[in-house]
């Protein structure tokens, strides 16, 4: 290994309100031309982490012990000034959401040659021009003056995100931090991403620290991976032992909650979710999610333990954790297609409009009687637009919906009660599709009562049905939607949508807002509902790894149209479509040999 | 552009054409008719009949309102009933006079208030954003005439003999050569509106600062000059645009009481005269003449704010339609 | 709903959570902050003086006490007015008017301009639109200036005043109720109501209005302010209350003249009003203070 380009020990931030922590105990190393990987869901703490490696901490948050050198340099004991110079110009930062990073008001050339202006102050402007024209080309944009003369909202997503990554190299600095460089992206795009930033941090030998919510993208990507929970390193170690050989509980049941190609067995979630800053339980801070955890593990907060190869794990259970790895998920339960052929929702030649933009082009779709069908697709393929059409929340479209042989009208107010009783709809976001100014148990006997005429003793027996039937404590009914973690208020929409006893459910990429171990344990509600009240199911999302574990057949639907349509298996061993074939070419995958169980080591 | 300039003049004279019309038929309100309300209780048949052929009040309303509204289309305002002479006479330098207020008020005030809205959010929740804070809360809830009376309580009577109480204007000299009779209206203008534009400016000042594109600025190791100036700055300047015009349009709602209390003669002052003597025209013209000066900086203001915001700026090349909605702030002074 | 109360469930508590009565809530909040509190009690101290002044004045507001303009006596403790009246007892007497007027125009414009500003929300399209264009033209007039107009052809009366004042207020307020309800109506759960066909009142009453009543608070508490200075403003310009009323505006206006002689008949009424005023809008900014953290920490 070639020498430490970065190094932190023992740091500490935390909220300058509270104290609490936000993160704390952060050990860890970047070599030059060495790729780390911080994997950790929402909240914990993994952007605080990379934005202190510049010597930042967000408004309300304050650096409050540790050390980060870069260098020899400990930026934590530097002035302003000094860290000015640092900042952009030694350690570069690439933003989650670039089009919010750059400003609306300045020309995307004025902003890259603020920066090479400040770090290389003693080039001549023309100099610079040069160096600017030469790192558009790095990041395969187009190298024209005509192209730095544009402004942010001009440009695509993608193209943006490039501009911040020639942003960051543009200076030439010894660390780039890129902070969930890809979230917003699709597929496509995030592929040649990756690559490039990759591919620039090989040539110029920078260290590279990514920070990531998605197992599969750091799996590609880093030599060594620190896995965060709660404002904590809990396991760091090379790539291979993360994970071939995880020693953390925690790590291990992520492993098992991530959607893979390969196998169509059933997601293990992890129940519960992470705590937020401040709320965080004494001892391990994993123990209330952890099926090992004793009282050990409630009483006190374990130290980091190194085994032979770098490989350090805060847990006192490490040596058990491989029993978990050797586990295999319960099979999904098997759902008998009875009424194949008999389809429950039919759309054809479905044509649907914004105003004089058509985003859906002819689509013929039909979901059986107890069918998944997932339509997945990238952003702008129109998936959302079909999905509302079915519904009748978007009603400027031609061709014909039916419902069991019923043809629908377009507008969702046009159809009878009986109609949109039985064909229901769940959101993507479950913070904004819930009222937050009404009970859980007042939405959902609102909606058994708009359905069913029943008096309020019955709809409230109903009530605590349907939140047992979405393994929801009786006592949610009496909270508000603030007061839920994510996924508990989509277990709320989907009792919602429950409470109408429907046919056929929509839903509308129902876990992209969810963490990787709360959207395994949705999934398996979905499919353990299917079975048993023979819903039909169109599942529609981005994810494609996702569909393996849950549809039956696939459409894959790109620029309004359905390339490709099949059942799961087929699509995916055998795609027919060259763009199915990219789509599956560029979706980060968790390595074969990343088995569960049996397959790895059986 | 030219294309943005005609939708929001032709927006602006839709809207001026809906004033007067409310104008017109808030004057055919009145109780009995204009011809017994300006003759009174003692006028003759014969005079009474006169006048209401001079006013067209024998017409139908719809005849009247055409009368009225053809002589507005060629710059006829009617005939004062209290002066016995063209409105347009009445009013010419006591439009002047009030120009002068509203221009040495604006001058002064937006610039202090621009800078007070910068520098609060700036240094946000330190003392000085704290002080401004409180000052234009007391100062905006306060009505003019009693920031005007305080003021001549201070200045001009009871404290401090500075200033005249009242701001008599000699005739004959413009307003802008009898600097001490404008001194007091227009502090009592600068105190009415500074407080709401530095607020405003305030507000979106900070919300620009929130934003990521200025953490981002600052983790690429630019100076804070830098980052305010060049990269928030440029971003909160549209909301600034749209206060400032609307402070302007409340300054001439303002002058009303301001004029009143120092007896400045101006259009303000002339309209509560008008009311009180019940001369329609009079009341009529002045309340056209507001509502056109409102349309007119909001006309400014929307083209503004496209030509300070690169986005629109640029979808106004390509778009047919401007993107911009046809109206203010969503908050709004009095 | 209290069959719906039982064990607490496991809480994601920090997120900023409303309760059953928003409204409530919000001002329990906003009544611990400094300002709201200082607010509270200017207000309640002018408002106690305009409510129960009358029953205190010790003399008629219209009798003859002393030569006009006298200093401050023992039979006249603030002296007299330009009319030798006696300046506490009108003081006293006067702030009523004031204080109700106000309080119903704040009431005409917040409840109208609510009705007003949902309603282009939700219907959007055409209903929007004409609303809209409706509000712009009344917004060219500046709020005094409305008022005058109708002054001026129907004549200084007090239900005139508060009617127009209160329509002053009203495309105010709804600007603000439209677009706070606007980003309600986007949110999903809206789509969702609409999806299951619920009727449109429902919605707007149901789901839309209690999602704005934290700006629904904040624009009460603004408007009733402006009302206060408005009014006022009206009576000093003599289109209130008529002589021989003892209202402060017009207090104000009657003994201005006289303001070197005998300060206290301004003074008094105008401290008054000024007070009302500030103490109004500290305390709504207390409210707003409260509902923006709220919104932020429930994001």
């Amino acid at each position: 290994m070639s020498a430490v380009a970065a190094a932190v020990h023992d740091l500490r931030v935390e909220l300058v309100a509270s104290g609490a922590d936000v993160v704390d105990e952060i050990n860890f190393e970047l070599a030059s031309g060495e790729v780390l990987g911080i994997v950790g869901e929402s909240a914990s703490g993994k952007t605080t982490v990379a934005q202190a490696l510049l010597g930042y901490a967000r408004r309300g948050a304050r650096i409050a012990r540790g050390q980060v050198c870069i260098g020899e340099l400990d930026l934590l004991s530097c002035n302003l000034e000094q860290l000015r110079d640092v900042r952009g110009g030694v350690v570069a930062y690439i933003p989650q959401d670039p089009v919010a990073a750059l400003s609306p008001a300045l020309r995307i050339g004025a902003q890259l040659d603020d920066v090479l202006q400040r770090h290389a102050p003693q080039t001549a402007p023309a100099e610079r021009r040069t160096r600017i024209l030469e790192t558009l080309e790095e990041v395969s944009l187009p190298a024209q003056e005509s192209f730095l003369a544009r402004y942010p909202h001009q440009l695509s997503g993608g193209q943006l995100q490039r501009i911040a990554i020639a942003m960051a190299f543009a200076p030439r600095p010894r660390v780039i931090v890129a902070d969930e460089p890809t979230t917003g992206l699709d597929v496509t795009t995030q592929a040649h991403v990756l690559e490039t930033i990759q591919q620039l941090a090989r040539a110029h030998g920078a260290a590279l620290l990514y920070v990531s919510h998605d197992l599969a993208v750091v799996a590609g990507l880093a030599d060594r991976v620190a896995v965060m929970y709660a404002g904590r390193i809990v396991e760091q170690g090379s790539r291979e032992q993360i994970f071939h050989a995880p020693r953390h509980p925690y790590t291990a049941a992520l492993l098992r909650a991530a959607p893979r190609f390969g196998d169509a067995g059933t997601l293990a979630g992890i129940p519960g979710w992470a705590p937020a800053p401040g709320l965080r339980p004494a001892g391990c801070a994993f123990a209330p999610r952890c099926r090992f955890a004793d009282e050990t593990c409630r009483a006190s907060a374990p130290a980091p333990d190194l085994a032979p190869g770098a490989h350090a794990v805060r847990c006192f259970h490490a040596s058990e954790t491989v029993a978990l790895m050797h586990e295999r998920p319960e099979p999904a339960p098997p759902v008998e297609l009875s009424s194949i052929g008999e389809a429950a929702l039919s759309m054809r030649g479905i044509v649907a409009s914004y105003g004089e933009t058509t985003v859906v082009h002819g689509v013929d779709l039909d979901v059986a009687g107890a069918e998944c069908v997932a339509l997945v697709g990238e952003s702008g393929s129109g998936k959302t637009t079909l999905a509302r059409c079915a519904v009748g929340l978007h009603s400027q479209f031609d061709g014909s919906v039916t419902l069991s042989g019923i043809a629908l009208a377009r507008g969702a107010r046009q159809r009878t009660a009986e109609q949109r009783r039985r064909l229901q709809y769940i959101f993507q976001s479950p913070y904004a599709s819930l009222n937050p100014r009404r009970s859980i148990g007042r939405a959902l006997t609102r909606q058994v009562r708009l359905y069913f005429p029943v008096g309020a003793g019955e709809a409230q027996r109903r009530t605590f049905e349907l939140l047992e039937r979405v393994s929801l404590p009786a006592a949610t009914a009496a909270r508000h939607p603030g007061e839920l973690s994510g996924g508990e208020c989509q277990r709320v929409a989907i009792a919602r949508a429950l409470a109408a006893r429907p046919a056929v459910l929509v839903c509308d990429e129902i876990t992209s807002s969810l963490d990787v171990s709360v959207q395994a344990a949705i999934v398996n509600l979905l499919q353990q509902l299917r079975a048993e009240e023979e819903l039909s199911l169109l599942f529609v999302t981005h994810n494609l790894a996702l569909v393996r574990s849950i549809a039956d057949r696939v459409a894959v639907l790109s620029a309004g149209r359905v390339v490709e349509l099949g059942p799961t298996a087929q699509v995916f061993q055998r795609p027919q479509d060259a763009y199915t074939r990219q789509l599956i070419a560029n979706t980060p995958v968790l390595e074969e040999d990343v088995q569960l169980g049996v397959r790895m080591h059986g | 552009m030219t294309r943005l300039l005609a939708s929001r003049l032709a927006w602006g004279v839709f809207t001026l054409v809906l004033v007067a019309v409310i104008v017109f038929l808030a004057t055919q309100a009145l109780p009995g008719d204009a011809a017994s309300a300006i003759l009174g209780s003692s006028a003759t048949p014969q005079r009474l009949a006169a006048l209401r052929a001079q006013l067209h009040l024998d017409e139908p309303v719809l005849g009247q309102f055409w009368h009225w509204f053809s002589g507005l289309v060629q710059g006829h305002f009617g005939t004062s009933l209290a002066a016995r002479r063209p409105v347009s006479d009445v009013l010419g330098t006591r439009m002047l006079n009030t120009l002068t207020l509203v221009v040495v008020s604006a001058v002064v005030g937006l610039p202090l208030a621009l800078w007070l809205g910068v520098r609060s959010a700036v240094k946000r929740d330190r003392v000085f954003d704290h002080v401004v804070s409180v000052g234009t809360l007391t100062l905006a809830a306060l009505p003019e005439f009693v920031v005007g009376i305080a003021l001549i309580l201070l200045l001009a009577t009871q404290v401090l003999h500075l200033l005249p109480a009242v701001s008599l204007l000699q005739p004959g000299v413009p307003a802008w050569e009898q600097p001490k009779a404008l001194v007091l209206p227009a502090a009592t203008l600068v105190l009415a509106v500074v407080p709401y534009v530095a607020r405003i400016v305030r507000g979106s000042m900070i919300d620009v600062l929130e934003e990521e594109y200025v953490q981002m600025a600052r983790l690429k190791g630019l100076s804070e000059r830098v980052v305010v100036l060049r990269y928030a700055l440029p971003n909160a300047i549209a909301p600034a645009i749209q206060a400032c015009a609307l402070s302007l349009a409340y300054m001439t709602g303002g002058v009303v009481v301001v004029e009143y209390v120092f007896q400045y003669n101006g259009i303000g002052a002339a309209l509560v005269e008008a009311v009180d003597n019940r001369d329609v025209p009079v009341v009529q013209a002045i309340v056209l003449l507001i509502g056109a000066v409102y349309v007119l900086l909001n006309i400014l203001a929307d083209v503004a704010t496209v030509l300070v915001t690169p986005k629109l700026r640029t979808q106004l090349r390509r778009a047919r339609r401007p993107a911009v909605e046809p109206s203010l702030a969503t908050e709004l002074p009095r | 709903m209290s069959a719906f109360r039982g064990a607490p469930v496991a809480l994601r508590p920090g997120a900023g959570v409303l309760r059953r009565s928003e409204t409530l809530e919000v001002l329990g909040r906003a009544c611990r902050l400094r300002r709201t509190q200082l607010g509270l009690a200017l207000f309640g101290l002018i408002a106690a003086i305009a409510i129960f002044g009358p029953l205190l004045a010790p003399k008629s507001s219209t009798a003859f006490v002393a030569i006009p303009y006298s200093p401050p006596s023992g039979a006249a403790p603030f002296g007299t007015d330009a009319l030798g009246r006696d300046v506490l007892s009108r003081f006293l007497a006067g702030g009523h008017t004031l204080l109700l007027d106000s309080l119903l125009a704040a009431i005409v414009g917040v409840g109208g301009g609510a009705l007003v500003g949902l309603a282009a929300a939700y219907g959007r399209g055409a209903l929007d639109t004409v609303l809209m264009r409706i509000s712009d033209v009344l917004l060219a007039f500046p709020q005094i200036v409305l008022v005058l107009l109708a002054v001026s052809t129907v004549g200084p009366k007090a239900s005139l005043i508060i009617l127009m004042v209160g329509l002053s207020h009203l495309p105010r307020t709804a600007r603000v109720i439209r677009g706070a309800a606007l980003e309600v109506v986007e949110r999903d759960f809206v789509k969702a109501a609409e999806a299951c066909g619920e009727r449109r009142w429902r919605i707007l009453t149901a789901d839309l209005l209690p999602n704005v009543s934290g700006p629904l608070l904040v624009e009460a508490g603004l408007r009733f302010t402006y009302s206060i200075a408005l009014i006022a403003a009206i009576a000093f310009l003599g289109f209130g209350p008529q002589p021989p009323s003892p209202d402060w505006g017009l207090m104000i206006n009657e003994n201005r003249i006289g303001i070197t002689a005998q300060p206290w008949a301004v003074v008094l009424p105008i401290i008054a009003i000024a007070l009302l005023t500030v103490g109004a809008n500290l305390a709504t900014d207390g409210i707003a203070r409260t509902v923006s953290g709220i919104d932020r920490g429930s994001r």
